[in-house]
Formats: structure tokens, C-alpha cells, sequence
């Protein structure tokens, strides 16, 4: 069954969906039944090392072939984030003042849910919990081509969304043939599907795990496909995963973090 | 399986931390090529592709959980052996988000000493899109076990380091010439990714890193911090192969 964590009347809560006929509605476990915009939406589990990837879909790689200097062939683009950079379902992800490019990245994001070391690729699979939803932005003004993508860019606060529900394993049938999409503000600006993955899961646990020892609550987001265009203040970004979530987020400007402008 | 996983950070919560916060957070932040005789040294490479420019922002790479490691720890290394990373560490102590150089000290808890080690990477471009076998491996970030606290530190930015590499010096160098002292960097990384207590922060190495070899003992030593020692054991890595 699906959960998510949320906050609610001072605590902490694992919460399932519930009908509430003309709304969707949450049911904690304690018993009580609230709508969905009564909580705050946290992270649906706890996250441990963020690892992400980069020109993992072989759409996007051709998107971008002209600016890159990295083939399908190369071994996969690895870059980590911190706790920091980690927020919840209907969050706010602040877009400064003066940037050009800021873009979102719908992600498939693969819970680990036992310790991974050395596991060979037919037994990856077993090292998996679930499944979530990632919403991963990019400020591209940022860019440096020191120890790319640079934090600047890709690690900043709130600006890796996760969510709204963690789905186990054992409910997803077959997390390589999952439809993606992003909208904004309504509008399809993304769509692909999880089968287009350079590097898919199997291989991607075998190669982390033959140097890095992945533990329960590690979480890999497993790249984006083509179509990621600029998002402005004011937005509803909304990822979505076929069978995973509807992960919605919204672009704030400076004025809500008091950032004077310079 | 249920979602609700713990978040254990190897060695970091171990670490005896005298002064607020009490304990890292096992956030661990790097600072890389923060020497100015590091970018001296690559000359006009840094101005060719694919870098074409020298970097404007801090260079940081995140250490994860499984890189942690403490004082005494063996290390895990290839035939090849590991790139001694003798580094300042900068605990945290105040949540510091867009602070300025000048209020930045008000905002850390102490110091310790930390040893970012790194396989070597191999090509003409290592700082463009390190591989990230080269600088995740388990255990390749050893942290010393006490935390000294800031009021203990005169001047940060200007304390003696020293490499031992089985007793026989390797490396003698300091903390200064930095493209960003300790006050800078926090307030430039604070610019974008807020700092919490028991973060760590590492103000990054300096140019010449000596190379350990498996079997070998380091010894990182920080003048008023403390010392760090590790040996490395062999772990036949293969670091050949991609997926």
C-alpha cells in the first residue's frame, strides 16, 4: 500500500490515501481523516545519500547533443545532493531574480530498502523498497564546467522535490515501462517514458554499489527525458509518473525568502 | 517493506563534539581546487574546454554517509592507492543561510581535521565530471574524532598542516592562500544551500597531494586541531570497468 509522511497537528505522521468522495482525502494512521491541504507534505520517507543522474534518457542526450561532450557510452553521470535541497509534495521552490534558465526534471526516484554492496545485476532488484516521484530543478545560468553539474545549479534549498507518495515495490509491475509528464501551469511541456532510461535500475544499483555501499533510505533518481523548457515565478509545475504520483510544486520569487534585491 | 528508514551516518554521530551542536549532522560539504597554487598549476588549461573559464562559484562535492569514516578506521584503497585529501573541517554551530564573510565565524561551532582522500582519476581532465568511483568510495572520508571549539582557534586560515605517511613526512603545508578562507566559503555556499548545525564543511586540500599505497599509514595533522591517522587496506577495486 501507498503512504505518504506529513505533518499534522504537531506530529509526524505515515498517512494512506482516502475517498472522500469529492475530495481526496488522507487517513493517518492514527485514524484520523484529513484533506489533503490540511497537512504539510514532507518527503514520503526518510531520505538518506540523494543520488542523481545525469543524461540518463537517451531522448534527452540527443536534446542536448550539441552543447555535450558525453555519449551513451560513457559511464553513467553521477552527482549527489544533501538533505537540504529535499522538499515535500505542494512545496515552494524559490527562482531568483535576474536567472534565465530555470528548469524542472520529472524523475523516477528508486528507494534502496536494504544494504547494497557489490550486488551483482540480477540481484539489484531485491535491494529496492519503492518508488516515488522527483521534480529535480536546475538553475542552467549556474553552470560551470568544474565538477559538473556544480552544486550552485543543481543542490540548492528546495529545489529537489519528492513525492507525494512512497509505492512499494511489489506494486509496481514493471518500473521500466512507466509513462512520465511534466505540466506547467496545465500545459504538457514533458512526456516520455521510463523505458528510455540509458542506464536502467538493475544497472545502475550494480555500478554504485561496486564502489559506494547504498543503505536503506538512499534514493536514485534515475534521469530525465527530454522537453525541459523555463519556468517563471508563479508556475504550478506538476511531475507525474504513471502508477507512481502526481508530484505538484510551485515557483516562488525572492520577495517570500526576503532576498533584497541587489 | 515500510518507508520508514533510519538515516544512519557512519561514524559521524561518534564524533565527541564539546561545544553546540553536540553532534555532526553527517552532512560533509568539500570544498575542491580552494588552493590558489591548485589553479596555478593547471595555468592555461583552465581557461581551454572543456573548463574555457576559471570557476566563479566554490568548487564542492557532497561526501555521502558510506564515505565517512573515523579516526582509526582502515580505509579501503586500490593497488593504485588514494590521493591524501589533508583538509580543515568546519563544524557548524548556527543555521547560516546567506550570512556575510564578515558575520560568518559567528555562525561555527569548531574545527576538526579531515583527510578527503580520492582515487586518482585518470585523463587530462579530472575536474570536469569526476567520475564518481573516484571520490564516493566507502570510507575515503575519515574525520577526526574531536571537535576543537572556534574560540580555540585564532586565525583558521593560517594553521600549519602536515602529512606522515608512515612516520616519514609527506606533506608540509598550511591553510592559507585560499580562493576562499573559512569566512568566505561559508558565506558563499550559504548563499545558495543553507547550513545547519553539525554540518560539516571542508575548506579543501592544498596543491601536491602526497599518494598512500595500501598497507601505508597516514597521518593528517592540523596545528591547534588535532591529528588523524587511518591505514589503508587493500581492496581490489576494480576501477576499470563503467556499467
Amino acid at each position: 500500500m501507498k503512504t505518504a509522511r506529513v505533518a499534522y497537528a504537531g506530529a509526524i505522521h505515515t498517512a494512506f490515501e482516502h475517498d472522500l468522495g469529492s475530495a481526496k482525502g488522507l487517513r493517518l494512521a492514527d485514524g484520523r481523516v484529513v484533506a489533503e491541504d490540511q497537512v504539510v507534505w514532507l518527503p514520503p520517507f526518510e531520505v538518506g545519500t540523494v543520488i542523481a543522474l545525469g543524461l540518463n534518457y537517451a531522448d534527452h542526450l540527443k536534446e542536448l547533443s550539441k552543447e555535450l561532450t558525453v555519449t551513451a557510452k560513457d559511464e553513467p553521470l553521477v552527482f549527489l545532493k544533501t538533505p537540504g535541497a529535499v522538499i515535500g509534495h505542494r512545496g515552494q521552490t524559490r527562482r531568483p531574480q535576474g536567472v534565465a534558465f530555470m528548469h524542472y526534471e520529472c524523475e523516477l526516484a528508486v528507494v534502496i530498502g536494504r544494504t547494497a554492496h557489490r550486488v551483482a545485476r540480477a540481484d539489484a532488484m531485491a535491494h529496492v523498497a519503492g518508488y516515488t516521484v522527483c521534480n529535480d530543478y536546475a538553475i542552467r545560468d549556474y553552470l560551470e564546467n568544474w565538477y559538473r553539474p556544480n552544486l550552485r545549479v543543481k543542490n540548492r534549498d528546495g529545489a529537489t522535490v519528492l513525492g507525494p507518495w512512497f509505492v512499494p515495490a511489489e506494486d509496481v509491475a514493471d518500473p521500466h515501462a512507466l509513462g512520465l509528464r511534466t505540466r506547467v501551469n496545465g500545459q504538457v511541456t514533458q512526456q516520455g517514458t521510463t523505458a528510455n532510461m540509458v542506464n536502467d535500475i538493475p544497472a545502475l544499483i550494480e555500478y554504485l554499489s561496486a564502489f559506494m555501499t547504498l543503505q536503506a533510505g538512499d534514493v536514485i533518481l534515475t534521469g530525465t527525458p527530454e522537453g525541459v523548457v523555463n519556468v517563471n515565478e508563479g508556475d504550478e509545475v506538476v511531475t507525474e509518473i504513471d502508477g507512481i504520483g502526481r508530484l505538484v510544486n510551485h515557483i516562488v520569487g525572492d520577495a517570500p525568502f526576503s532576498v533584497i534585491p541587489a | 517493506m515500510s518507508p520508514t528508514f533510519l538515516p544512519p551516518t557512519l561514524g559521524a554521530e561518534r564524533v565527541r563534539v564539546d561545544v553546540a551542536p553536540w553532534r555532526l549532522s553527517g552532512v560533509v560539504v568539500a570544498a575542491q581546487l580552494n588552493h590558489r597554487p591548485q589553479l596555478a598549476a593547471l595555468a592555461d588549461a583552465a581557461q581551454r574546454p572543456p573548463y574555457k573559464a576559471l570557476p566563479s562559484a566554490p568548487v564542492l562535492a557532497v561526501k555521502p554517509r558510506n564515505t565517512l569514516a573515523l579516526d582509526g578506521d582502515d580505509v579501503p584503497a586500490g593497488a593504485e592507492g588514494l590521493d591524501v585529501g589533508a583538509t580543515l573541517g568546519i563544524v557548524i554551530g548556527r543555521v547560516a543561510c546567506r550570512v556575510s564573510a564578515a558575520e560568518a565565524l559567528s555562525h561555527v561551532a569548531g574545527y576538526l581535521v579531515a583527510n578527503d582522500l580520492s582515487a586518482p582519476i585518470p585523463g587530462d581532465t579530472p575536474h570536469y565530471r569526476p567520475g564518481a568511483r573516484f571520490k564516493l568510495r566507502d570510507r575515503s572520508c575519515p574525520l577526526g574524532r574531536e571537535v576543537v571549539p572556534v574560540a580555540a582557534v585564532a586565525d583558521p586560515d593560517a594553521l600549519a598542516v602536515q602529512v606522515w605517511i608512515d612516520g616519514v613526512l609527506a606533506q608540509a603545508t598550511d591553510t592559507a592562500e585560499r580562493v576562499r578562507g573559512v569566512a568566505q566559503l561559508i558565506a558563499d555556499v550559504s548563499d545558495f544551500m543553507t547550513l545547519n548545525p553539525g554540518d560539516l564543511l571542508l575548506l579543501g586540500v592544498a596543491q601536491g597531494a602526497p599518494r598512500a599505497l595500501p598497507g601505508q599509514t597516514v597521518t593528517v595533522e592540523i596545528d591547534g586541531v588535532g591529528r588523524l591517522t587511518n591505514r589503508l587496506v587493500h581492496d581490489d577495486l576494480s576501477t576499470g570497468s563503467a556499467a
